[in-house]
């Protein structure tokens, strides 16, 4: 193989990379350590008590649980609504598709109140809620709400399009080789899916994670029980401890750091078992 | 097993498909469904396989009403035209798939599958995953998991369609040898007259939506029963005429016909002359007409001549063999006498539908 074949038919590897990684530093890389750098100020044992402190590990507790299961919920509530906009015809779908975008384009503090007059004590459904006993508002099951709301576009735009490419001709394969529907879904359709819905999930956590607005109003804000870490970030700003603020943003960093590789990982490996690449 | 077809009627939002269709596969037989595309042979097969319910009619297999079971539970074979693979699954999983899904014991599927991938001849292959194979090694694949049941009917809709042709040549041998050796009834469906007649015992000519004629390949080629089967099959001469008797006529030339078509009175027709069939001779013989010759066009084995009689209409296609050709010498500009050595006649139908025309073929 000749040279000129390796480097393909778009020249420029060397430019175009080394733009992305000029870009990625002044955008992303530099603010971030910007804020290490910042809690550094603080000195290890310092830092380490306002970030260890039992408010703050419960409010990664609430953060990362609540942001996993809005996660986990998109990926089935999302999944099942790309597939009802993806397989089917029907009046009104063109309005359903463009209501799907909406969370994107609101104001996070809009849904947070739409969310609370809802749900809330005395809201329509909060209200008959309460009465059967189960509280949204100021719970964390009412952060998870919130964040669902808000992480659900992601899970349906990502699996939308490989829903919507068709080939009726492996479902009916595999009909005709004798599976039943759910054997048909789950062996042939969900593997394919898979990629896509990991995807979203990744970018809903991801979403959810450093969501604030949505969940301030409907949370309560309970120091211990619902208090969510970017909240935790803001009360710190607020009383001007910038570099306390900076070392629990630095946690909420590494870690999600960390759990978003580990989602490409598996994303990378179903991919390739599903034959993507 | 046997697939008997009666009177089936299919249509998709109001437009026909199928018009009446009836049709007998005897067991063992490998039966091809020709046409060109929008003849319904596809929506036919898949009617078979049960992807597709028909709107009037039965489909029987070994005598036996399907028509109300599901793909699922007919038990057949399908091979689908763009293969179908399950992408996410290596060959041998696609292979197993059938059986997986049937909860058979596991060392049973181990060697069904081995035994099938033998009969391919991919058993090197079966760690990898479809896109890793070429087109002919996944059509391999797809005809290996259709088998894998050892289902009694095997369906392939346009089986080599989307290979090139080297690759096909050998597929379509390879695919009689097999039926040769397993002796499961088949259908498949083509538009390609070569692929038909080499791999087939029998050919269905189908045009919109009907059958227009069941035989093998030589009585469809030698006694087409429409002027359809005799345009599909092969280069044709066709004129517009008229017949009476045992007689035809194309504008004023007066053909005599070697089978009489069933015509008492005059009536309009469709005259047919394949290029073969065709004599070119210096001289005017009994029968013969004037033309001119365009081009002279070397085809290998045949040579090709076009030529130019206004006699009969216009352009006229003629193929001689090569040392026939070297003797007549014929160069553009010449003029030359034709005569027919066989005329098909067919007389003209009112209600004629023709997807040839219809889809632009």
């Amino acid at each position: 193989m000749s040279a000129g074949a390796r480097r393909g038919v778009l020249p420029g590897f060397g430019l175009s990379t080394g733009f992305t990684v000029l870009y990625l530093c002044l955008v992303v890389l530099v603010p971030l350590s910007a804020v290490a750098l910042r809690s550094s100020s603080l000195g290890w044992e310092a830092a380490w008590s306002v970030v260890a402190s039992p408010r703050a590990l419960a409010s990664y507790r609430l953060s990362f649980g609540a942001s996993l299961a809005a996660a986990a919920a998109n990926v089935v509530l999302g999944g099942l609504v790309a597939w009802v906009l993806a397989r089917y015809r029907f009046p009104g779908r063109a309005v359903v598709d463009a209501l799907v975008d909406l969370p994107f384009a609101l104001p996070t503090a809009v849904s947070g109140i739409a969310l609370t007059a809802v749900y809330g004590p005395t809201g329509w459904i909060g209200r008959h809620l309460e009465a059967a006993g189960v509280r949204v508002a100021f719970s964390p099951l009412g952060v998870t709400l919130a964040l669902t709301f808000i992480g659900l576009p992601f899970v349906i735009r990502t699996v939308q399009p490989v829903l919507e490419d068709p080939d009726p001709e492996v479902e009916e394969a595999a009909a005709v080789l004798g599976a039943s529907r759910w054997q048909t879904f789950r062996r042939v359709l969900l593997p394919a899916l898979l990629p896509a819905a990991i995807t979203g999930f990744a970018l809903a956590f991801a979403r959810a994670l450093g969501e604030y607005g949505s969940v301030v109003f409907i949370s309560g804000n309970m120091p211990m029980r619902t208090e969510i870490a970017p909240l935790l970030v803001m009360t710190r700003l607020e009383q001007f401890d910038y570099a306390g603020a900076a070392a629990i943003a630095t946690v909420l960093l590494g870690a999600s750091f960390v759990l978003l590789l580990a989602i490409n990982r598996l994303q990378a490996w179903t991919r390739a078992r599903a034959g993507a690449a | 097993m046997s697939i008997a077809i009666r009177d089936v009627h299919k249509a998709f939002d109001a437009t026909p498909v199928l018009r009446g269709v009836t049709l007998e596969v005897p067991d063992g037989e490998l039966v091809a469904l020709l046409g060109p595309s929008g003849c319904g042979k596809t929506t036919l097969l898949r009617i078979i396989a049960g992807l597709e319910a028909a709107d009037a009619g039965e489909v029987r297999h070994d005598g036996e009403d399907v028509s109300a079971r599901s793909a699922r539970e007919r038990n057949v074979g399908v091979v689908f035209q763009h293969y179908a693979l399950f992408r996410h699954m290596t060959v041998e999983e696609n292979v197993a798939f059938a059986l997986r899904v049937r909860k058979r014991p596991r060392a049973e599927t181990a060697a069904r599958v081995a035994q099938l991938l033998r009969l391919v001849q991919l058993d090197g292959l079966k760690g990898r995953y479809p896109q890793q194979l070429s087109g002919g090694q996944r059509q391999r694949v797809a005809l290996a998991r259709a088998l894998a049941t050892e289902p009694r009917i095997l369906l392939l809709d346009e089986p080599f369609g989307a290979l090139d042709a080297r690759v096909r040549q050998e597929l379509r041998r390879w695919l009689r040898r097999l039926h040769d050796e397993l002796h499961v009834t088949s259908v498949f469906v083509t538009h390609d007259q070569e692929e038909a007649f080499e791999v087939a015992d029998r050919v269905v000519l189908m045009n919109a939506g009907r059958v227009e004629q069941v035989g093998t390949p030589a009585q469809v080629f030698e006694e087409p029963a429409s002027a359809f089967v005799m345009r599909f099959l092969g280069a044709v001469n066709a004129f517009k005429g008229w017949v009476e008797g045992d007689r035809a006529f194309v504008n004023g030339l007066d053909l005599e016909l070697v089978a009489p078509a069933s015509a008492a009175h005059r009536a309009r027709a469709h005259v047919f002359v394949r290029p073969h069939e065709l004599d070119i001779h210096r001289a005017p013989v009994p029968g013969s007409f004037a033309a001119s010759v365009e081009r002279v066009l070397p085809l290998g084995a045949a040579v090709r001549i076009e030529l130019s009689a206004p006699g009969v209409g216009g352009a006229v296609e003629a193929e001689l063999d090569v040392r026939r050709s070297e003797a007549l010498a014929l160069a553009p500009g010449d003029t030359v006498h034709l005569a027919p050595r066989r005329v098909r006649v067919f007389p003209s139908r009112e209600d004629e539908l023709d997807s040839l025309t219809a889809s632009a073929l």
